[in-house]
């Protein structure tokens, strides 16, 4: 069998892509949470934000550390297996990337290293300025690879001659028209990640009675962000695909698993999309609610997947899934958000073994539904790079044969496979770990709380070396036996 | 379109070759730690070593990804050449950095599995600078294009220079991580560093001397450029040889700082040399400068930003390093 070097390319991409954007996505949200509890403590003096800051900067480095990394390879994947769409796009895309990494990444890696090791180098206040940049960075960031990623999308601003794309208007190249649907429905679902990472990790830690009262701060806090931004989500994913409408209705036919351009379209439920014959199988149905939502006219016209020939549809039952998939997670994160505002009276939230369960289990489902997301709207463009203008066999390294590509494509999952379960393996163990104690919360022998600051406290235990400093607690310490 | 009224051309060389020697310099002395970790006296050492490039290494890799993305757009035939043409050692390149950057979180996390991170440490270093090295190589043999493509096969890249051209950065790239934790540390870490710097040097000097007498006999170029007659760039190999000299009298002195700034100036003379012997030719031996150009009108909207935003990069990048100034003590806490 001849190996494909397309194929394998594409599927390369979308694997480091992927590998790599769930970090970013989680370090957004979780940059300015670190920020705000830096600003806490630099407002009120109280050792329990810098306690919760310093915890979370822990997960926050092991994350933004695989972020890194993961991120230079996508800096080069362009050229080693896209070099021809390098090559004809790089007079929009060579700048605005430049852009990104001189306004964020500089700003991010400088700062990063006061944050993680300059609190006790650099006056508090300094501390939290650099908590600050970071977050800033993460911004700025998704600002520059959103706007190229939306060109891709919709292109505009440039002229194409002898096969190079020439920018004519950079205001209108950059803000391009699917830029800001994308910013803010990326840069809440960024919140959404890190809003749910902390509730369920806090949940985790409530329902093992451990520091109640620091990590059901932390609880409470993210409840009320959740309450506002889950149904926020919602208005803007659904501006987002009202922009995607009118400019890729071939993605939102396929979104809608709709092959025939008709009016009173139904939205689907359920449904198996079958490519090769054009047409749905098991479709569940509510009648004319699609053309509802997007034309906001119950008998609008929606265009179909025959507006376009057949080999230029996007890969129809991915993208119908994937789409559904995402829309069943904002859902669910909308009703966990708005049931936390019911759970108040009494404290309940503190409390309920169902509720801190659901967060816990929450808490990989943004992950899901940001991939997901990301491969309607990746997948939705196919099989198009620079929409409707530049193909993905165009944009292919000519000199990259099938075995260069299955070399490279098999060598990234090992390597990431690698670091991901090392990564995961660590992020368990900051968090069997805990939050650092009060120094001057204890006595001279070390042993007994002053004050009792939590639940967890009263069973604390102290070993001679490393663990000293750290909340362990017996019942942690009998599991790590049991588990050998 | 409008022709443009100044020729930006040599200002983006000037800017992609700042990057890249700014590159080299500063994660040249991370990677080489890396590479003597296994060699140091003892598992303190290997903290102190780690401790004293932790807090900067991102933003010195920061300028690897500036160096790509700036090619991309300032003369993106040569991004579009190179990373297909060296396919296989950007994978390598790439895979070293991973498995170096990730070891400083989880070795800091790591207890019976520390060990790991070690290795993983110093094989992404040497990895990592061994396939930079042979970058440089590949570049001074020129690929094989057509009609601005790469054309060649996917081994093109590994020769017996480019191998002689990669252990020249690894030895290079040792020599800035001795002289740097000279600088960085104390007592018998030092001590140790001022051992085995001369070593490094020596090691240097050896790959360097065979690197330039091979290079003219295979590139009748740069033979002609250096031996063609009584040259201003003559100056460039003997302020080098300075700089080593400055490097070996500064440590019998027990020199704090110089030994680091010496080898920083050792390496830049020998790349403004490099420059020298292929300029104006940035993907030899085909196509110069201007044949590699970008659009006008995107250099300039590039440039204009840089100018603004360079100066601060510069300024916050030289305020963390002064905040993390001085010697790192041994078991100095992490975050």
């Amino acid at each position: 069998m001849e190996l494909d070097p397309l194929l394998l390319s594409r599927i390369q991409f979308a694997f480091v892509v992927s590998f790599h954007a769930i970090f970013p996505v989680f370090t957004i949200g979780l940059a300015s949470y670190i920020a705000c509890l830096e600003g806490l403590y630099y407002k009120t003096g109280n050792k329990d934000w810098e306690r919760l800051s310093k915890f979370w900067i822990q997960v926050f480095a092991v994350v933004f550390g695989m972020g890194v990394v993961s991120g230079i390879v996508m800096a080069f994947q362009f050229g080693t297996n896209w070099s021809n769409f390098a090559y004809t796009a790089a007079n929009f895309l060579g700048p605005v990337l430049s852009y990104e990494v001189v306004t964020a990444f500089f700003l991010e890696a400088a700062f990063l290293g006061v944050l993680l090791f300059g609190r006790d180098k650099v006056p508090q206040g300094i501390h939290f300025f650099a908590a600050c940049m970071v977050a800033l960075g993460t911004f700025i960031s998704s600002f520059w690879i959103l706007s190229a990623n939306s060109w891709m999308h919709t292109p505009a601003g440039v002229e194409v001659r002898d096969g190079l794309y020439y920018v004519a208007s950079w205001s209108e190249a950059i803000f391009n028209a699917s830029l800001w649907p994308r910013f803010f429905h990326m840069a809440l679902a960024s919140f959404l990640t890190g809003g749910f990472v902390v509730a369920g990790v806090s949940a985790w830690y409530l329902l093992r009675k451990r520091d109640v009262e620091l990590h059901g701060r932390a609880l409470s806090m993210t409840l009320w962000l959740l309450l506002f931004i889950a149904p926020a989500q919602v208005v803007v994913g659904d501006l987002h695909g009202l922009n995607t409408f009118e400019n890729q209705p071939t993605k939102v036919a396929a979104m809608e698993g709709n092959w025939e351009t008709s009016s009173g379209v139904p939205l689907l439920l359920f449904a198996i999309p079958d490519q090769e014959n054009q047409t749905n199988h098991f479709e569940i149905a509510v009648p004319k609610l699609a053309s509802f939502i997007l034309t906001h006219d119950w008998d609008g016209e929606v265009p179909g997947l025959n507006e376009v020939p057949v080999d230029e549809q996007p890969p129809v039952a991915i993208v119908f899934w994937a789409f559904r998939i995402m829309i069943a997670i904002g859902m669910a994160m909308v009703a966990v958000a708005v049931t936390g505002l019911f759970m108040r009276r009494g404290k309940r939230y503190l409390t309920a073994p169902w509720f801190l369960n659901t967060l816990r289990l929450m808490a990989v489902t943004p992950f899901i539904a940001v991939l997901a997301g990301w491969f309607v709207t990746e997948l939705g463009r196919a099989p198009w790079l620079i929409y409707e203008q530049f193909s993905h066999a165009d944009g292919l390294t000519p000199s990259l044969t099938g075995g260069m590509a299955l070399f490279t494509l098999i060598g990234y999952i090992l390597v990431y496979a690698m670091i991901f379960s090392a990564g995961l393996y660590y992020l368990m163990r900051v968090l069997r770990t805990g939050a650092e104690q009060h120094d001057y919360g204890y006595d001279k022998s070390g042993k007994r709380p002053k004050r009792p600051l939590s639940v967890a406290d009263a069973d604390w235990e102290e070993d001679d070396e490393t663990r000293s400093k750290w909340n362990t607690t017996a019942q942690d310490l009998a599991d790590e036996q049991g588990a050998r | 379109m409008v022709e443009p009224v100044f020729d930006l051309v040599y200002i983006w060389a000037g800017i992609i070759a700042f990057g890249v020697i700014m590159y080299v310099l500063m994660d040249g002395f991370d990677l080489g730690l890396g590479m003597l970790f296994p060699f140091a006296p003892d598992e303190d050492a290997r903290d102190v070593m780690m401790n004293s490039i932790a807090p900067v290494w991102d933003g010195n890799e920061t300028w690897l990804i500036l160096g790509g993305t700036g090619l991309l757009a300032a003369f993106p035939l040569v991004y579009a050449v190179f990373l297909p043409a060296l396919y296989i050692g950007v994978f390598l390149l790439l895979a070293g950095l991973i498995f170096r950057g990730v070891a400083f979180e989880f070795r800091f996390k790591a207890k019976s599995s520390r060990y790991l991170w070690n290795w993983s440490f110093t094989i992404g270093s040497t990895v990592a600078a061994f396939a930079q090295g042979a970058v440089v190589g590949a570049y001074i043999e020129g690929f094989e294009t057509q009609n601005m493509q790469y054309v060649g096969g996917a081994f093109d890249w590994l020769t017996p220079f480019t191998v002689l051209t990669g252990l020249g950065l690894v030895a290079g790239y040792a020599l800035l991580g001795a002289t740097w934790l000279i600088m960085k540390s104390e007592g018998y870490i030092q001590a140790w560093a001022y051992k085995i710097t001369p070593w490094l040097l020596l090691a240097v000097l050896v790959v360097f001397a065979l690197i330039s007498v091979w290079t003219p006999i295979i590139d009748p170029f740069v033979a002609d450029r250096w031996f063609g007659g009584v040259s201003l760039i003559w100056i460039l190999p003997i302020l080098a040889l300075l700089c080593a000299y400055r490097i070996f009298s500064s440590v019998r002195q027990k020199r704090n700082g110089t030994p680091f700034l010496a080898t920083m100036g050792m390496f830049i003379f020998t790349y403004l040399g490099l420059l020298a012997s292929k300029f104006p030719y940035v993907v030899p031996p085909s196509y110069t400068l201007w044949d590699a150009s970008s659009a006008h009108e995107s250099q300039l909207f590039l440039l204009i930003g840089l100018l603004f935003v360079i100066p601060f990069v510069l300024a916050y990048t030289a305020w963390t390093y002064w905040v993390f100034r001085g010697k790192v003590k041994a078991g100095e806490g992490y975050h």
